[in-house]
């Protein structure tokens, strides 16, 4: 009995603290975001006081009816959508041959190479965003090419820096390891003997890949996709520093609702729409993930 | 089998080569004698120089140091109890508000953290900013340890309570020393992940305090010169030292296969 009693205290005790931290700064605020998008927007800025001088209540769904009805914000969302899906299979298909070489290597290598994967994530976000505007700057060794060889085809130059290409080069980079770690930790529980055996039974290396390799490997893939779509659907530096005037994104469009036009309910419907597409998304690959073959790579990711 | 392993070694080169070549050029043009960063001119430590007489930028370093600093000390602490309670016990709720952070975008957690302080009036600066990062370290510095956590010998606590020591004591002279590896390297983490952090201090900083993150963006919104590249070679040096010292004392921090005692 005063063990059980103690027990319990000692559990309130180590996991209360946290848990208190974590109330009052994530999960308070998320809420507090949650209702100031059924509010209207203060005339300075902030919310427009909860009652109002008729005293009525300030609740309503107009924010809501704004992003749904208004063209704009669908084509801004949208946009979005597609810049994070297409940096999610380029991720792809550059990260798989290296997770596969990784994960055949041997034991001796297989952490350094891992490391070495993982050792630029831990740069700064922005000076990996910087350097690109390094890359791609107009002065620079590539545009000069580039546009020498327009100009040998009697092409208008085209500037690199400021337009979509800047942009969606700079999301690949950024989030590459994020498809290489749970790629690797998939391919690295392959059996051999499976592949071994369809060669034994006659399938050429594309017909392995595509028919053994490949579908054991989803599970990974899904994960790998999960981890680099969401936080690709909400970026907003990447645009605001590389980007074109029409490569603002739904991250961009919140941080304009916050900083510049301080319209805070309308700034808290996109951040809401923006997170349960995210989640959705990231639910939707899990649950596929999970039905797949040799599944439960997922959590290891 | 053998042009297939070629083929696979030159795509993976290709790869690293994308990881690795833009920030060997930052480091590279910031000992560039060139105002431009287009072409190699000679070998320079000016941008160094002017760095160190930079005031602006040698404030936002230091904000960013205390910043780092308090967050790693706090979140540990959170962290490591976090981890501690997920490990020994059945929760619902913490789990969720720990790992959650992680999941979600990080911008959402910043607008989210700016309407709750402007509410409540809190003034947005340093504090506020380290509040912030706080909140979004725990859960890291909570997996590092649970893991840890994951590959101990369960069995050293429970002869430590079988010898007569209070759960406290078992804690204190057993657990922690044995999970003291993953709790530095949390630690360390906590401090890289707040000194880099841009999104969240973007929106919990204010106008007037600057950390080095911030103050790297507009600088570069501004115009592109090699004095960022030699900050940005600074700030590079310092978190790789510490993901380096991190992954010496948690072997398993970046190995995707976790859990097994190494």
């Amino acid at each position: 009995m005063p063990a059980r009693a103690s027990g319990r205290l000692g559990k309130s005790l180590v996991s209360g603290p946290p848990l208190a931290y974590l109330l009052i700064f994530f999960a308070i605020p998320t809420l507090i975001m949650v209702l100031a998008s059924f509010r209207t927007p203060g005339e300075f800025g902030g919310l427009a006081p909860l009652v109002d001088e008729n005293g009525k209540f300030d609740v309503n769904l107009e924010s809501y009816s704004r992003f749904f009805t208004e063209p704009v914000y669908a084509e801004v969302f949208v946009k979005s959508v597609w810049y994070a899906l297409f940096t999610t299979l380029a991720c792809l298909a550059l990260a798989y041959p290296l997770a596969a070489l990784i994960a055949k290597s041997s034991r001796k290598y297989r952490d350094l190479l891992l490391l070495l994967v993982i050792l630029p994530f831990w740069s700064n976000f922005l000076i990996r965003v910087y350097a690109w505007m390094i890359i791609l700057g107009p002065q620079a060794a590539l545009a000069r090419a580039v546009n020498g060889m327009l100009a040998a085809f009697g092409h208008e130059p085209v500037p690199l820096l400021f337009s979509s290409f800047a942009v969606l080069v700079c999301l690949v980079y950024v989030h590459l390891p994020f498809m290489v770690l749970p790629l690797y930790a998939n391919l690295e529980k392959h059996d051999q003997a499976l592949l071994d055996a369809a060669q034994d039974l006659g399938a050429h290396a594309w017909q392995r890949f595509w028919r053994i390799t490949f579908p054991l490997s989803l599970p990974g893939v899904y994960a790998g996709a999960a981890l680099v779509f969401i936080p690709a659907l909400g970026i907003f530096a990447i645009p605001d520093i590389l980007g074109g005037p029409n490569d603002s994104l739904i991250g961009n469009l919140i941080k304009q609702q916050f900083l510049e036009t301080r319209d805070w309910p309308f700034g808290s419907v996109l951040s809401i729409v923006l997170t349960v597409a995210a989640l959705a998304l990231a639910a939707l690959a899990a649950w596929i993930g999970r039905r797949g073959a040799g599944g439960g790579s997922f959590d290891r990711a | 089998m053998r042009r297939r392993s070629a083929w696979l070694w030159s795509a993976a080169l290709a790869a690293y080569a994308f990881l690795y070549l833009p920030l060997i050029i930052v480091v590279v043009y910031s000992f560039n004698d060139s105002r431009l960063n287009a072409e190699w001119v000679g070998f320079t430590l000016d941008w160094y120089r002017k760095l160190a007489h930079n005031e602006e930028m040698l404030t936002a370093a230091g904000n960013s140091l205390l910043i780092a600093l308090m967050t790693s000390v706090v979140s540990t602490a959170l962290g490591t109890m976090a981890g501690v309670a997920m490990y020994r016990y059945r929760l619902r709720l913490l789990p969720v508000l720990v790992l959650t952070p992680i999941a979600i975008p990080e911008i959402l957690m910043g607008v989210a953290l700016l309407i709750f302080f402007v509410l409540l009036d809190f003034t947005l600066g340093i504090v506020s900013v380290t509040l912030a990062h706080i909140a979004f370290c725990i859960g890291f510095v909570a997996i590092v340890v649970r893991s840890r956590l994951a590959g101990m010998d369960e069995s050293l606590t429970e002869a430590a309570r079988d010898c007569g020591a209070a759960p406290w004591q078992a804690f204190r002279y057993v657990t922690l020393p044995l999970i003291m590896p993953g709790v530095i390297a949390g630690a360390l983490m906590a401090f890289t992940l707040s000194i880099d952090d841009f999104v969240i201090t973007f929106f919990t900083a204010g106008a007037g305090t600057v950390t080095l993150p911030l103050q790297i963006y507009s600088m570069i919104k501004i115009a592109v010169t090699p004095e960022v590249n030699a900050v940005s070679t600074l700030l590079m040096l310092l978190t790789l030292a510490l993901i380096v010292i991190a992954s010496r004392l948690s072997p398993t921090l970046f190995r995707s296969e976790q859990g097994g005692p190494s």
